[in-house]
């Protein structure tokens, strides 16, 4: 899937949300939101009001319940406007995706075998537990996992991302995606996904919303909503009656209209929240798509929002992939520049990136260039795990670096002696962190290489704004404790576990648990998966096996490891948005109930017109502006709505009291200015 | 659940005749017997005898209409005033029409029953009490029936004076309540003044 | 308003909250099953009750089973009281032989006092026996507020306890709150209002011959005849346990239930004494005072400008008064001489804003604003202080809906000093919190159109809605005072007063005690930066926000044609 950012008012996309505004007033789709639901009835009720007060038994006059009625017609259709314009940019994603997930023929094999007898069927009619033969050039017809062969794989129609990726048989790289092209080589795979439950069909019905369930919180807002309508409701509809008693108590005025109690009703009631809660639900969604990550359900994205502790994988994702060589250190009575020396012609021909960094920092530090290593007669010994050393035998030298103990006895062999000095260098190495390379030239020491774990660059920053946000980070790492801790240190993580295995990283997962915390973690591998099924909001790769996979609740597309991070800012974010928009929706009744409640009682107690704190020219204008700006609020916060409100890595205190600021006094200030700004409009064009 | 709630049925019955037997019956009791014996006066009623016969209580006002009385606020008890089987207060609003016709009826009362005063007339004796049986009235509504009594009782002002003087009380304390002066208490006295001067 | 009349009212408030703290540890050792200084001698009291009912001391409940037995002790008091009242005429200590009560007024008190409410449509002193006095009112007044202090309890040990379903035993907590809280602050208290001159007698009611009778048109009437009573007992628990029914008709404003200043300063500790310190106990119960303080600071945010609000428009002159001559500041018509404008503004403050109730003036003549205090305090629902046990954990059913909002704001699900707040939790907190407006709406608006209900009123215009609002907001948040001059000795407002009052009481109840089962039942989650802190000033604003709009914005409509439009009148606005 190529994820362009989409402009929020994308014209196509715009184009069918306008469109599907009007489509969604069925009454089918409307009582799906409670909320809203029973704007629908008000706006069907003014609108026979309307009927009738032309007809001749008009309770207030036909132009105004025109104008109530049309206004409360638009509050629906913004709202309706807004879900459509989530939806639409889902829809979008996922149109791209379906152009991926054309009918292919299938090489189906009658057992796991290259020379098997091939029958050619359609990839619809394939089953899990088929064996199917793909070569290159050809698409792979469904999810599945590779039983034999080594093959590159274009997954840009999933990831996006264009640079082929290795996918091979047995470890922590056999899951291929349905849909993905195969750039070069064989493989035979088995079919582990029956087709219409493939990862693409999931991710198209997940980007579209048509299986979005309520979250729990959305649920749990939904029933505040419900109840705060019900009261409003009964807030209003219990006026008449005072009103009526009013009237003949004060013996003046007229009992206060159906059309301005429903204008009142629609007012007060939750709508902003209620026109866009499903919007944000859906934006929601759509920004995890955009970070490139698949949500399995719209709880793990919520899920995601409230976890406290992180669990990263050292390789990778706090350090740089591989150790570094960082230091020379010589033994006694052998310069710096004859062990840089050594260790380079050592590593000349060592192309694993350990080898290559030593050559690099004798170049950089001792500025010895790189010798080609045929020109000068030297022939590269390669490590093996026998010896467990590497090294290059020159005319007359041979140099071997190596662990200290496959040194030390490489040294005895050769009749020389480990110096204890030398030793002291190794322990002194290990206890930083670092790994010691042992160099040696025929049966004498040289001097240690330091090499060294890198950590990120920033990532001590940024685990310390995640414990600003609450959240502690444990590293996990095969390394032994020594060394894990040193880099735990510098990368300032809270907590690590070294010696990982996949049993003890599910047994520390379960005691977070249990104490009540909420993990997060990330995994590839296939000895990842029970982890990952315990964690609360685990993140697979989509590089990782398809057992990963299925046990993660989110597929991160880019392989990211760091990834967590931002989905957790994505979780935050999603409940944030509703949090705001429901405070601001509430705090607006005050300034509604200041507009029409002078204007509603004028006639029976003119005193009340005290209340007109805005001196809202008549009347009906003051209960036409509140209905105004209702409706036009629901438009003006669509942006925010599916951008989301923004979030800072600060602590709960702060951002609380920021967006009480904004969202609370906002949302208290702002319908007074506009509401009386749409009055002095009205008044100005003379609809009075 | 069901035998559950049986079995509570049991423990319910019990809780409440307890509870009923020691809050309701041996609480007033053992109150009303460390009352009795500390405050026999006082849990009885502040009453007042003469001639073993209780004339009214200290606390519970009278309604006094002679001149020669002092008279204590209006009261709205239903039968008639200060009808200590029914108290009550008038709930008359300040918005009530009914209540401004009151208040001036009894401002031209007060006015008329007492010409020597033209200075404002204090708030309690025109408005009716809470209880319909309040006690008291203010040192200056008290004050300002000092010329009525004196001339109906032949006695100089300066003894009504100094008798309100006598049983004017200060706030508790200094600090808590109202100052105030109770007229049952003033009219006994000014009747042992009158009784004495006879 | 004097400057003495500051002084006062700081020095209530500081006595008040000087008790809080010593009072709030007392009654957490109590609900922690401790000892507390007092079990030396009731030890062996306590022991006996359960011995006798047969509860076993032991035994824990579920959420289930203690809101049965609630409810079950709560059925058994409404019908001994109605029982009592219907057959008194025939049983002892019934000096002065009143009948027996009407079926519709039974009902509706015994309703009134087993929830708390203590709406009063009878007068006590021309209609109730000794008996039905003390083992009915006195009674209930003990085991109503108990029940109340026992239902926070299970409440406060849901969010203390984790991974269990058990929330105490209900007659363990019912049991211990007389035996060790009420019962002997009841027996201090009544022994002071008795020296003050609140009577304490068995004595039938005395005749006193007047030394000045009155002459009316038809017959002249030569003696006063003086009630008596065991008075000075049921005062204290009244005040006490926030039932705030009265012993005689007018309540605390009678000489006898409330004689001296000094009485009247000893009542109104002890109407906010124990619902303030219980925020206290609720601190050291969770293990975090801050808590316990920081909502009791958020009731005193409310409470105080409300307060200050009902003091300053009592204590203004009215144009109508000083045109006649009459040296006025502030109206003393239904005040007491003794008690004063300030004392019955601020009393009238603190027993809505707790659901006491109890009354030593009469509201019905305070001026608009100074009705509007009492409605808008019942209004916040009853849990600024409100009663004994319901006031607290009626608010902290706000502090769920505040904590969610303030959740949602931060980013994270929800939690509650570690208790996790989900759907259900949100379901029952909106029950609890919007159950009250709309018994008190729709209760209002029925009475307002029908004819029973429109002719009890005793003010004409604005204030005669006041009435019937007041009336309701009363019933509804079991508050139990009125404005008086609504004639509720109906068989409307009797009848319908009664379901509103049970509605009221257990609408909020259950949800609450279902939070409390669904509470314990969670795991702790440990606090962090990411934590929202619920004892900051922050957070206090933002409860008393969430209570604002869930109370008093629903009333607003309501609010405007009572008392702000009768006060805007008074101040001569005329619109346009």
């Amino acid at each position: 899937m190529a994820v362009k950012s989409r402009s929020l008012w994308d014209k196509k996309i715009f184009r069918i949300a306008l469109r599907d505004a009007f489509l969604k007033l069925s009454p089918l789709n409307q009582i799906r939101n409670p909320v809203m639901f029973t704007v629908y009835i008000a706006s069907l009720m003014t609108s026979w009001l309307f009927l009738r007060a032309i007809t001749g038994r008009a309770e207030a006059p036909p132009d105004f319940i025109l104008l109530i009625s049309l206004w409360l017609w638009f509050t629906l259709l913004f709202a309706n406007f807004a879900e459509a314009m989530a939806e639409g940019r889902g829809k979008a994603q996922a149109q791209e995706l379906r152009k991926s997930r054309h009918e292919v023929t299938a090489k189906k094999l009658s057992k796991p075998s290259r020379d098997a007898k091939i029958t050619k069927v359609m990839s619809e009619e394939l089953r899990i537990g088929d064996f199917v033969l793909v070569e290159a050039g050809d698409i792979i017809p469904c999810d599945g996992e590779i039983i034999e062969g080594i093959v590159s794989v274009n997954e840009s129609a999933v990831t996006g991302e264009s640079a082929p990726v290795i996918r091979e048989s047995g470890g922590d790289r056999s899951a291929v995606t349905g849909g993905t092209l195969v750039i070069s080589d064989w493989l035979i795979m088995r079919i582990t996904a029956d087709p219409g439950h493939t990862f693409l069909d999931k991710m198209i019905s997940l980007v579209e919303g048509a299986k979005r369930q309520k979250t729990p919180n959305e649920l749990a807002l939904t029933i505040l909503l419900s109840g705060l309508t019900i009261v409003f409701l009964l807030v209003c509809s219990t006026m008449v009656a005072f009103s009526f008693y009013s009237v003949s108590a004060n013996g003046s005025g007229q009992v206060i209209s159906l059309t301005v109690v429903i204008a009142l009703f629609v007012c007060l009631a939750p709508t902003t929240i209620g026109g866009l809660l499903s919007a944000i639900g859906i934006a929601g969604m759509d920004r995890m798509i955009q970070a490139n990550v698949i949500a399995q359900s719209g709880r793990a994205v919520e899920a995601a929002g409230d976890i406290d502790t992180l669990i990263l994988d050292k390789t990778g994702t706090i350090t740089l992939g591989n150790r570094q060589a960082t230091e020379f250190v010589p033994a006694e009575n052998i310069t710096v520049e004859a062990l840089a020396d050594a260790a380079q012609l050592s590593s000349l021909a060592d192309e694993t990136p350990e080898g290559r960094s030593i050559v690099i920092l004798a170049k950089e530090k001792y500025g010895l260039r790189g010798r080609n290593i045929s020109s000068i007669g030297a022939t590269f010994i390669p490590f093996t795990a026998q010896t467990r050393m590497s090294g290059a035998n020159l005319p007359g030298r041979q140099i071997r670096k190596g662990a200290a103990e496959a040194i030390e006895s490489y040294i005895n062999e050769q009749g020389g002696t480990f110096p204890l000095y030398v030793k002291s260098i190794v322990d002194s190495i290990a206890s930083r962190g670092g790994t010691p390379l042992v160099v040696a030239e025929g049966n004498k020491v040289l001097g240690v290489i330091c090499l060294k774990d890198i950590v990120k660059g920033g990532i001590a920053e940024r685990f310390s704004e995640l414990r600003k946000m609450g959240i502690r980070t444990i590293m996990v790492t095969g390394d032994n404790p020594k060394t894990a801790a040193a880099i735990a240190a510098e990368a300032r993580v809270d907590d690590f576990l070294a010696n990982a295995t996949p049993e003890n990283k599910l047994v520390l997962i379960r005691r977070l648990q249990s104490e009540g915390r909420l993990v997060a973690m990330t995994g590839d591998g296939t000895n990842d998966a029970p982890a990952l099924a315990q964690a609360d909001v685990a993140v697979a790769m989509n590089t990782g096996t398809q057992a990963a996979k299925e046990a993660g609740n989110l597929v991160d597309l880019d392989s990211n490891p760091t990834k967590l991070i931002e989905v957790v800012e994505i979780g935050k974010q999603l409940l944030m948005t509703r949090g705001a928009l429901t405070t601001f929706s509430i705090a607006n009744d005050i300034a509604k109930y200041f507009a029409i409640l002078p204007a509603a009682f004028a006639s029976t107690y003119p005193s009340l017109n005290a209340l007109n704190i805005m001196h809202l020219s008549t009347e009906r204008n003051a209960i036409l502006s509140a209905v105004i700006f209702n409706a036009l609020i629901i438009v003006f916060l669509i942006p925010l709505a599916l951008k989301g409100v923004k979030y800072h890595r600060v602590s709960a205190s702060k951002l609380l009291r920021n967006n009480v600021l904004i969202y609370g006094f906002g949302g208290l200030v702002i319908p007074f200015l506009g509401i009386k700004l749409i009055d002095l409009v009205l008044f100005s064009i003379g609809l009075n | 659940m069901v035998t559950f709630i049986v079995s509570q049925f049991k423990i319910v019955v019990r809780v409440v005749i307890l509870f009923s037997i020691l809050t309701g019956i041996i609480y007033p009791f053992v109150i009303t017997g460390i009352a009795q014996l500390l405050f026999p006066w006082r849990s009885n009623g502040s009453m007042i005898t003469h001639q073993g016969k209780p004339i009214g209580s200290l606390l519970i006002g009278q309604y006094f209409t002679q001149d020669k009385y002092f008279w204590g606020r209006p009261s709205a008890t239903s039968r008639f005033p200060y009808d200590s089987e029914y108290s009550s207060g008038s709930n008359l609003a300040l918005t009530n029409p009914l209540q401004i016709q009151h208040v001036k009826t009894q401002v031209d009362h007060w006015k008329a029953s007492n010409p020597e005063q033209n200075g404002l007339i204090p708030m309690d004796l025109v408005t009716a009490s809470a209880s319909g049986l309040d006690p008291e009235i203010s040192p200056a509504g008290a004050y300002y029936q000092v010329s009525r009594i004196a001339k109906a009782r032949k006695l100089s002002e300066t003894e009504v004076n100094n008798l309100i003087q006598r049983l004017r009380k200060k706030r508790t304390f200094l600090i808590f309540g109202e100052p105030r002066i109770n007229v049952f208490e003033l009219n006994l006295l000014l009747e042992h003044l009158n009784s004495k001067t006879e | 308003m004097k400057a003495l009349d500051c002084v006062q009212i700081i020095f209530y408030l500081t006595v008040v909250l000087a008790l809080v703290k010593p009072l709030g540890w007392y009654m957490a050792r109590v609900y922690e099953g401790q000892s507390c200084g007092l079990d030396y001698f009731l030890g062996p009291l306590e022991r006996f009750i359960y011995r006798c009912c047969g509860v076993s001391s032991t035994e824990q409940m579920s959420w289930k089973k203690y809101l049965s037995a609630l409810l079950l002790s709560n059925l058994f008091g409404i019908l001994a009281l109605y029982t009592l009242q219907r057959l008194q005429i025939y049983l002892p200590l019934n000096p002065q032989s009143f009948q027996n009560i009407s079926s519709n007024l039974a009902f509706n008190t015994a309703v009134s006092f087993t929830t708390n409410t203590n709406w009063q449509a009878y007068s006590g002193e021309s209609s109730l026996s000794y008996l039905t006095q003390m083992l009915g009112m006195t009674v209930q007044n003990f085991l109503s507020a108990a029940t109340g202090m026992s239902l926070l309890a299970a409440l406060i040990r849901g969010i203390v306890r984790f991974d269990t379903d058990r929330l105490g035993n209900f007659w363990m907590d019912l049991t211990r709150s007389i035996l060790y809280i009420l019962l002997p602050l009841s027996i201090i208290l009544s022994i002071a209002l008795a020296s003050q001159g609140v009577i304490q007698n068995f004595k039938p009611y005395q005749s006193a011959s007047l030394i000045d009778p009155i002459v009316l048109e038809n017959k002249t009437v030569t003696t006063q005849k003086i009630p008596m009573g065991p008075v000075a007992s049921q005062v204290a628990i009244k005040q006490l346990g926030s039932n705030g029914g009265g012993y005689f008709n007018v309540n605390s404003a009678h000489p006898f239930e409330n004689p001296t200043p000094l009485s009247n300063f000893l009542e109104i500790i002890a109407i906010l004494l124990i619902p303030a310190s219980l925020c206290y106990t609720f601190g050291v119960m969770v293990g975090d005072k801050r808590q316990g303080w920081a909502i009791l600071l958020a009731m005193l945010m409310l409470f105080l400008p409300l307060a200050g609000i009902s003091l300053y428009s009592e204590n203004q002159s009215h144009a109508e008064y000083t045109q006649l001559g009459i040296e006025s500041s502030g109206s003393l018509e239904g005040k007491e001489t003794r008690i004063g404008i300030s004392n019955s503004a601020f009393w009238s403050a603190a027993t809505t804003a707790t659901s006491n109730g109890s009354v030593n003036s009469m509201h019905d003549s305070f001026t608009p604003l100074g009705t509007f205090v009492p409605i808008l305090l019942m209004h916040f629902g009853e849990v600024i202080f409100g009663g004994v046990g319901s006031g607290l954990y009626g608010m902290l059913m706000m502090i769920i809906i505040a904590v969610f909002v303030a959740g949602l704001l931060v980013g994270r699900t929800p939690e509650y000093l570690g208790k996790k707040i989900e759907p259900y939790e949100m379901k029952m907190a909106t029950v609890a919190v919007l159950v009250m407006p709309l018994t008190v709406l729709i209760s209002t608006a029925v009475s307002v159109i029908y004819s029973e209900g429109v002719h009890a009123v005793g003010n004409p215009g604005a204030h005669g809605f006041s009435e019937i609002l007041y009336a309701w907001s009363s019933m509804g948040n079991n508050n139990g005072s009125s404005m008086a001059g609504l004639n509720a000795n109906n068989p409307f407002y009797t009848t319908m007063g009664g379901i509103i009052m049970l509605i009221g009481r257990y609408w909020i109840a259950i949800p609450a005690l279902a939070i409390a089962g669904s509470l314990v039942k969670k795991k702790k989650i440990p606090t962090s930066a990411g934590t929202l802190l619920t004892h900051t000033p922050l957070f206090m604003f933002l409860l008393v926000s969430v209570m604002f709009i869930l109370g008093a914005l629903s009333f607003f409509p309501a609010l405007a044609l009572g008392p702000i439009v009768e006060q805007l009148n008074l101040w001569g606005f005329h619109g346009r």
